[in-house]
C-alpha cells in the first residue's frame, strides 16, 4: 500500500532553461554582474590537471594530486514559472578553456566584459565567440576612477566586427545589467535570423 | 595550497581536503552512459510514482537527496551540484544512476545545437525587462 506523494495533483512544472555566458579577464566585473541580477551560488568542477597547468598548479607536496577544482559563479534568473535563465561566468583563466567548449553548447549568448584599462585581458574571449559562431556582446564595465572612452574608439580598439553590439554599463547596477542581457538576447534573435537568411540564399 | 613553502606545514580541517574524497560517492565512476544528456542546465526532475527513496538500499545518501530535492521543484544539475556542495561531475554520474532505475527522468526541451523559438526569446526580453 502506497500512500501520500503518489497521491499529489499536478505534477511539477518542467521549466524551459537558457543560459547566457559572462566571459572576460580576470577581475573584470563578472561576478558582480552576476550577482546584480540573480542570487549568485558557486559550483565546483573537479578536473583533470593538465600539462598546461603545471607551471600554475603547485602541485608539490601533493605529488598525488591529478585533479583540480575549478569553481565558476552561476546565477538563476526565473522569468516565469515555466522559464529560467541561467548565468555562468566563465573561469577566467585560459587553462581552464576546455570548460567553455561544454558551458558553450547550447548557450543563447554571452557577454564579454571589457575594462578600458586592461582591453587585451578580453581579445581571447572575443576570438573564441567569434571562432564558434555564438552571438555575443561587449560589456564595458565603467568602473570609477577609470578614463571614459567613447564606444566607437573602443570597438575600434576591439576590432570588432560592425555586427557586434558594444554597451557601456555598470556592472553593479542591476538595471544596467538587464539592458545588457536583453541585449544579448536580442542580438541572439537578430544574429539566428540573419544566418538563416544567408542558408537560404546561399 | 599554502605557498609558504614551509616543509612539513600541517594541514587542518578544510586544507586537508575533503574527508571523503568526491568520487568515492560514485565509486570511482567518473563518467555515466547517460552523461550525453546532462547538460548543465538540464532539469532534474522526480519521478511522480517515486515514494520512499530511503528504503532502497542501493541507494546513497547523495542520491536520495537529489530525488527528493527535484520532487516539488525540478532542478538543473548546476543547481543541484551547487546545493549539495558536489562536484557537477559526481553528481552527473548520480544523476545517471537515477535515471537508470528510473527515479528521475531529464528534460531539455531545447536541444543544444539550435535556439529556441523567437516566441520563447521573446517572452526572456520581456521577463528581463519586468524584474
Amino acid at each position: 500500500m502506497i500512500f501520500g506523494r503518489t497521491e499529489r495533483g499536478k505534477p511539477p512544472v518542467e521549466p524551459v532553461t537558457l543560459k547566457i555566458l559572462v566571459a572576460g579577464g580576470f577581475g573584470v566585473g563578472k561576478t558582480t554582474l552576476v550577482g546584480a541580477v540573480s542570487e549568485i551560488r558557486p559550483l565546483r568542477t573537479e578536473e583533470v590537471l593538465t600539462e598546461a597547468g603545471r607551471p600554475v598548479d603547485d602541485v608539490s607536496g601533493v605529488e598525488g594530486k591529478h585533479t583540480t577544482t575549478v569553481a565558476m559563479d552561476f546565477g538563476r534568473i526565473t522569468l516565469r514559472e515555466d522559464l529560467v535563465l541561467y548565468l555562468f561566468g566563465t573561469p577566467g583563466q585560459e587553462r581552464f578553456w576546455f570548460m567553455w567548449d561544454e558551458l558553450s553548447e547550447g548557450a543563447l549568448g554571452a557577454v564579454v566584459l571589457a575594462d578600458t584599462r586592461r582591453l587585451e585581458d578580453c581579445f581571447a574571449a572575443i576570438d573564441y565567440f567569434e571562432r564558434r559562431d555564438i552571438p555575443f556582446l561587449v560589456g564595458v564595465n565603467c568602473f570609477e576612477g577609470a578614463a571614459r572612452y567613447p564606444a566607437e574608439d573602443v570597438r575600434r580598439a576591439l576590432d570588432l566586427d560592425d555586427g557586434v553590439p558594444l554597451l557601456l554599463c555598470d556592472a553593479r547596477d542591476r538595471e544596467s545589467v538587464k539592458e545588457i542581457l536583453v541585449g544579448v538576447v536580442q542580438h541572439a534573435m537578430k544574429y539566428t535570423a540573419d544566418r538563416r537568411r544567408r542558408a537560404l540564399t546561399t | 595550497m599554502s605557498a609558504d613553502g614551509q616543509a612539513g606545514s600541517h594541514w587542518f580541517d578544510d586544507d586537508a581536503g575533503p574527508v571523503v574524497r568526491p568520487y568515492a560517492m560514485t565509486r570511482g565512476r567518473t563518467s555515466h552512459a547517460a552523461q550525453h544528456r546532462l547538460d548543465l542546465i538540464a532539469v532534474v526532475v522526480t519521478e511522480p510514482h517515486v515514494d520512499d527513496p530511503e528504503a532502497d538500499d542501493t541507494l546513497s545518501p547523495e542520491h536520495v537527496d537529489i530525488v527528493e530535492l527535484c520532487r516539488d521543484t525540478p532542478q538543473s544539475v548546476a543547481e543541484l551540484a551547487a546545493e549539495l556542495d558536489l562536484p557537477v561531475g559526481v553528481v552527473r554520474v548520480l544523476i545517471g544512476d537515477l535515471v537508470d532505475e528510473e527515479y528521475v527522468h531529464v528534460s531539455r526541451p531545447v536541444p543544444p545545437a539550435e535556439l529556441p523559438d523567437e516566441s520563447i526569446l521573446r517572452d526572456v526580453i520581456n521577463g528581463l525587462r519586468a524584474l
